[in-house]
């Protein structure tokens, strides 16, 4: 689905939400009150600029008050690979935007991600992981990095890597490999009303991180869950 | 990875009373020893995971040369192997085993 | 099970946090006999996915957690070996950090220190390294909102990239020595993706001006700086537990302030010595040379560098 499908799908009785350079800003009728739509288009990447632009976009919704959910839309390439980026110093603007939709989150604007197109990287983790819960269109592609330049850095053949992508979901892109990750919940049905999809799912949005549990009980993390509560058991003062 | 395994018998239990101890790191030319007092007295095992295949002789030299210089009698020795020269294993050998002797 | 560094020459204090691996970080860190590990090495959780390509395994995964005390405070602590795997996040190392915050919301430690050392998701284990990464961040900011400072420490070889410099900036305050680099993406991934033009990867200089702690101390990217020894960490860590931000919408405010001011004041700067001119620093290029005194006398002239946006 393009932006335009998706909005009109959550909106059909119209919509404020504009793109600009990438950046996705604004809003909706939904159930009575209304959402707020951020995000990326257009296999954009993330820069500081850009990143600035998006967590004032999600201030701005928490400044308002009332209990808005926000929407975070993404088609993005990975963060933006500049000097001028990394000068600036990227990663505080990456993880700012994650810090204001996660204290959005905890503020009464429950926070939910959808991934339509590409995402990667640093843009993937300051935006659409960042939210309380993930969901997927059909066809989006979330990756880590393209298999190529995977071969390329640990000098692996690229028909040996395809292969290894069948036995195991733990590092090969794709949608299906994050969903059996856990870090995206559900793959919504294109062809039907995306405003009830949307509206279901915040209805039954998860208290507490519980991606580790989806990803064992879906294969692709078969000890992350069990680990991290070892050590909350086990963690101490002497 | 091929997995090696040594089995040795020594003259006495190593000194010391301490219970485990860990040294170095699983990197190029490096390698990581974990040594857990475990067994009886004069026993000592040495098991190695090692990504290098086909130097089963060397490990059981270098190994058996250990055992000899530091009788460490009642250790379970782990090693995670990185691709390390036998003079560099010896070394983390001999460091792990003067660990334990505290 | 608390082990003794391995190198029994070195007395901690003094030290190089650059050299030092993981385990000795902690051992000179924390009071001396306090570290409690949690899911240490004889448990052997080791990776799952790694002997599919072939590659080692550390007993720790490479990421030690456990409890311990800074001058009698309870600190919770996790510490990251930059040499294994590039210190990077894979389902174990991950999942140990993750639960190690978690057990912090229960546990409420004066702080949780974080000694980073990573390039960022393992490739190996990408899906879950990433996702790790981000519950991490979200485990942080939890923490955080529910009174638990949480302090990074940067110095390590591999220093803080890709989504460990995210994960750094969600932290309450950040210890940098000039060895520390704090970046997202790597020299040599903008040169492949840019070019050489762009980004010179085999430009030391250029990378420390770019990426490094000075500079990121410099731009308030960073709280503190650090000498490279354990015992500059120790203090500077210390000096910060009692001085964090809170985790609310005022702070979230400010913060946006400074980094939109950031931009208006630096964006067209294309060195470091460019934004350290600007900053008021009288001879810019003479910023790499200089010693830790004389770069502290720097920090306190400027003054601006300190804030609580964060």
């Amino acid at each position: 689905m393009t932006l335009a499908e998706i909005l009109a799908s959550l909106f059909p009785e119209g919509h404020s939400v504009t793109v600009a350079e990438g950046l996705v800003n604004g809003e909706g009728p939904f159930r009575g009150g209304r959402l707020a739509v951020i995000g990326i288009d257009g296999d954009t990447a993330l820069g500081v600029d850009g990143a600035c632009r998006l967590a004032g976009y999600v201030l701005d919704v928490v400044r308002r008050g009332g209990a808005t959910p926000i929407l975070v839309a993404i088609d993005s390439d990975s963060q933006r690979m500049s000097r001028r980026d990394e000068l600036l110093g990227l990663n505080e603007y990456l993880a700012h935007l994650a810090k204001t939709l996660l204290l959005a989150d905890a503020h009464g604007h429950p926070t939910v991600g959808l991934i339509y197109g590409h995402s990667a990287a640093g843009a993937f983790i300051a935006t659409a992981l960042a939210t309380r819960v993930l969901v997927g269109l059909p066809g989006a592609n979330p990756s880590v990095m393209d298999l190529p330049s995977v071969a390329r850095v640990t000098k692996l053949p690229l028909d040996r890597l395809e292969a290894m992508a069948k036995d195991t979901p733990v590092f090969a892109p794709g949608l299906d490999n994050m969903v059996r990750t856990g870090a995206v919940q559900a793959v919504l049905d294109p062809e039907r009303s995306l405003a009830e999809q949307i509206a279901a799912v915040i209805d039954a949005l998860p208290t507490e991180d519980t991606r580790d549990r989806a990803g064992r009980e879906r294969g692709g993390r078969p000890v992350a869950e069990a680990i991290a509560a070892q050590v909350v058991r086990e963690a101490a003062f002497g | 990875m091929e997995k090696l395994s040594f089995r040795h018998t020594t003259q006495r239990a190593l000194a010391g009373a301490k219970a485990q101890a860990i040294t170095g790191v699983v990197a190029s030319g490096n390698l990581e020893v974990l040594l857990e007092r475990a067994l009886a007295p004069t026993e000592c095992t040495v098991e190695i995971e090692t990504p290098i295949r086909g130097y089963g002789e060397v490990w059981a030299a270098v190994v058996a040369d250990f055992v000899a210089r530091a009788q460490p009698g009642g250790l379970r020795i782990t090693i995670n192997d990185g691709g390390a020269r036998p003079d560099t294993v010896s070394l983390r050998l001999l460091q792990g085993a003067r660990l334990m002797e505290v | 099970m608390s082990e003794r560094i391995i190198d029994p020459a070195a007395k901690g204090w003094a030290t190089s946090w650059y050299e030092a691996s993981a385990r000795a970080r902690l051992d000179g860190l924390l009071d001396a006999g306090s570290f409690r590990e949690v899911i240490g090495p004889e448990q052997r959780q080791m990776s799952p996915h790694l002997p599919l390509f072939d590659l080692p395994r550390a007993f720790d995964d490479g990421m030690i957690v456990g409890s311990g005390r800074l001058d009698g405070k309870p600190v919770l602590i996790a510490a990251q070996e930059g040499r294994f795997m590039g210190g990077a996040f894979g389902e174990v190392h991950g999942a140990k950090l993750v639960g190690l915050l978690r057990a912090a919301l229960a546990l409420k430690p004066d702080a949780v220190l974080i000694l980073f050392d990573t390039g960022g998701v393992r490739l190996q284990e990408a899906n879950a390294g990433e996702t790790a990464i981000a519950e991490v961040m979200r485990a942080i900011v939890q923490l955080r909102a529910a009174g638990v400072p949480v302090i990074g420490l940067i110095g390590g070889r591999a220093g803080a990239y890709g989504g460990g410099g995210l994960i750094a900036g969600t932290c309450s305050r950040l210890v940098v020595s000039e060895g520390g680099r704090i970046s997202v993406s790597g020299p040599e991934v903008i040169e492949t993706n840019k070019g050489a033009e762009e980004f010179d990867s085999r430009d030391r200089a250029l990378v420390w001006r770019t990426m490094g702690g000075k500079h990121r101390r410099l731009t308030g990217s960073a709280d503190a700086y650090a000498d490279d020894t354990v015992a500059a960490f120790r203090q500077a860590a210390l000096d910060l537990i009692g001085r964090t931000p809170a985790f609310d919408l005022a702070t979230l405010e400010a913060e946006q302030a400074r980094l939109e001011q950031r931009l208006t004041r630096f964006s067209d700067c294309r060195d470091g010595t460019e934004i350290w001119a600007r900053l008021g620093v009288n001879d810019p290029e003479a910023v790499p040379a200089l010693t830790t005194a004389a770069f502290d006398a720097l920090l306190a002239s400027l003054g601006e560098t300190t804030h609580d946006a964060r």
